[in-house]
């Protein structure tokens, strides 16, 4: 608040430079008092709408993390993230059948959307033509666009039944998840991927054809690892896509909160058993409702961080 | 393997991505359209439903998606902009500045299930707005308040320089340089990205379901509750009722946002030409 301020003083003052008081000077008036204090408070008036995204994950964190807190009380952090029975209505309120739920559907997906995506984005941004990209870039816009609630609908009347025929059960679990997430993350990491290979300088490119690389060595040797840094940030970020997965998840994954013994049996996640449970939850179980939510934004945050830390280590090098 | 061969097999491999990538989105969309035209009608989009099946139409969701979705964007909107302005031109690098974009980053990166919970437990339940549009409106703009900053300070910044040196020249202060020189150069871009965000508001599911409400209401004012596009979809399709009703909402959802998608588009493209 002080900074914006002082910030916004620093500005008007800069604009008049002869005088500190802005007021009338001799015979010319360089800006009134009136300008001056309306300068002043639109500075502080755009600093604190900047301010609002700061506050609003405050908020977030101390508001949710307050509901949550008495989770840790009542039965125990260890217990609760530990646990490995989830049975709300009978005062069981261990989470680790969902924890290793998310991550098990989150890792699948990125080991199929990771390749398809990446070269998706190599494809556009070192092959395709212009006509091409025109198709293919605005397809790869278009899914991102797609609702989360749409990709579901469309696991459970498209995928499902083929999932189930090829498996034998009743089509919901991991893998029906991993093939609906790989999907749903191919428009966040091919985008931030493409940006990353386009900012590579193209005299180095050239250099690479110069010396009579083909297509795929220049791919492979040089641009691919020029740049790595932003591509596994894009990875990253895919990540947090895939693990705060709410609506696609919920409707194809099954939601049994146990551990799956095969890909192919129903699980449950921490977004998921969320929504599942949110209507009739009541007491300490609403409240582990909450605690889900505080470890989701805690991930979602650290994966944030994460990239910073690795576009920091890679300017560096 | 010589590398020319290499080279082939590599580029055939490059060119099936993002053959499987389009090929995705083709199959999703026809799929809803072949399967949702038919239950498309003026009946469909204009009636009530009604019995345990909801048979007869999505009319009452179809408003609650477009009330909630404005009033979000009017609460959004003006506070994104601003921030844009302060960040991209009134604010020096600092500590101040990295901790904003932290926030922002933050803030996009939200399991929207989180940020319905959070909307749950600070609007509906501690500020007493129980589930209503503005509930829901406030957790969603929450949403697409990083969306419309990166993408209105991305277009301030790509307004060139010259045009504030040209502004200065003349005598103008910072404000009146930021709203009539550097604001409307660069307000085709930032409509495109206001347009994208709602566009993305629109098909929020996990935010609103428990910040609007699941019952089936006419919305009237902005604290009534009702059920959005999305929440209805989802309930039918997770009950497996009425599949007709189910794929008639889902192409008509996926109508409206590439709607959304194609007039950002537009908006560009005119612009552009200019």
């Amino acid at each position: 608040m002080s900074d914006g301020s002082t910030t916004g003083a620093a500005e008007a003052v800069a604009t008049e430079p002869v005088k500190r008081t802005p007021a009338v000077t001799g015979k010319l008036k360089l800006m009134s008092r009136a300008t001056y204090v309306k300068e002043g408070v639109l500075a502080t008036v755009f600093f604190l709408s900047a301010f609002v995204a700061v506050l609003g994950v405050a908020l977030i964190f101390l508001f949710v993390g307050w509901k949550a807190l008495p989770i840790v009380t009542s039965v125990g952090f260890g217990e609760f993230i530990g646990g490995l029975e989830w049975a709300p209505t009978d005062g069981s309120f261990g989470i680790l059948p969902l924890i290793v739920g998310s991550f098990i559907v989150t890792l699948g997906a990125l080991a199929i959307g990771t390749p398809l995506a990446v070269g998706t984005a190599v494809f556009l941004s070192e092959i395709a033509s212009p006509k091409v990209r025109a198709v293919v870039r605005p397809a790869v816009e278009m899914l991102a666009g797609v609702p989360s609630v749409v990709y579901g609908f469309f696991g459970i009347v498209m995928l499902r039944p083929i999932i189930a025929e090829f498996s034998g059960g009743m089509g919901f679990g991991a893998v029906t998840a991993w093939l609906i997430l790989a999907i749903m993350i191919v428009p966040t990491i091919a985008a931030l991927s493409e940006d990353a290979l386009r900012s590579v300088s193209p005299g180095v490119k050239e250099a690479s054809y110069a010396m009579g690389a083909t297509t795929w060595q220049t791919i492979y040797k040089v641009v691919v690892p020029a740049a790595k840094i932003g591509i596994i940030d894009a990875i990253i970020l895919g990540m947090g896509r895939a693990i705060g997965e709410t609506m696609a998840v919920v409707m194809v994954a099954g939601n049994a909160a146990v551990i799956p013994r095969t890909v192919f049996e129903p699980l449950s996640t921490l977004t998921s058993q969320i929504v599942m449970d949110m209507p009739y939850s009541t007491g300490d179980h609403r409240t582990a409702l909450f605690g889900m939510a505080v470890i989701l934004f805690a991930i979602s945050m650290f994966l944030v961080a994460a990239v910073r830390i690795v576009s920091r280590f890679g300017s560096r090098s | 393997m010589n590398k020319t061969t290499a080279n082939r097999i590599a580029l055939a491999v490059l060119w099936s991505c993002a053959l499987i990538t389009v090929a995705v989105l083709g199959a999703l969309i026809l799929y809803v359209f072949v399967n949702g035209v038919r239950a498309l009608s003026p009946a469909f989009v204009f009636t009530w439903p009604h019995g345990v099946n909801s048979e007869g139409g999505i009319f009452p969701t179809i408003v609650s998606t477009l009330y909630v979705t404005g009033l979000a964007m009017l609460i959004a909107t003006p506070i994104a902009v601003l921030a844009a302005v302060y960040l991209a031109e009134y604010a020096h690098q600092g500590k101040t500045v990295s901790t904003i974009r932290f926030a922002a980053d933050s803030l996009a990166s939200v399991p929207s299930i989180v940020m319905g919970l959070f909307g749950f437990a600070l609007f509906v339940e501690a500020m007493g707005l129980n589930l209503s549009m503005t509930s829901a409106a406030l957790a969603l703009s929450l949403l697409m308040l990083p969306i419309v900053m990166r993408t209105t300070e991305e277009a301030i910044r790509s307004v060139p320089r010259y045009i504030r040196w040209g502004s200065y020249g003349i005598g103008a202060t910072k404000w009146q340089t930021v709203s009539r020189a550097v604001l409307p150069a660069a307000g085709p871009r930032i409509i495109t990205g206001i347009v994208l965000a709602t566009g993305r508001a629109v098909g929020e599911t996990a935010v609103v379901i428990y910040t609007m409400g699941q019952a089936i209401n006419l919305p009237v004012t902005p604290l009534d509750s009702g059920r959005p596009m999305t929440v209805h979809l989802y309930l039918l399709a997770s009950e497996g009722i009425n599949l007709p009703a189910a794929y008639g909402t889902a192409l008509l959802l996926m109508i409206m946002i590439l709607g959304f998608n194609f007039s950002a588009r537009w908006i560009l493209k005119r612009y552009r030409k200019v």
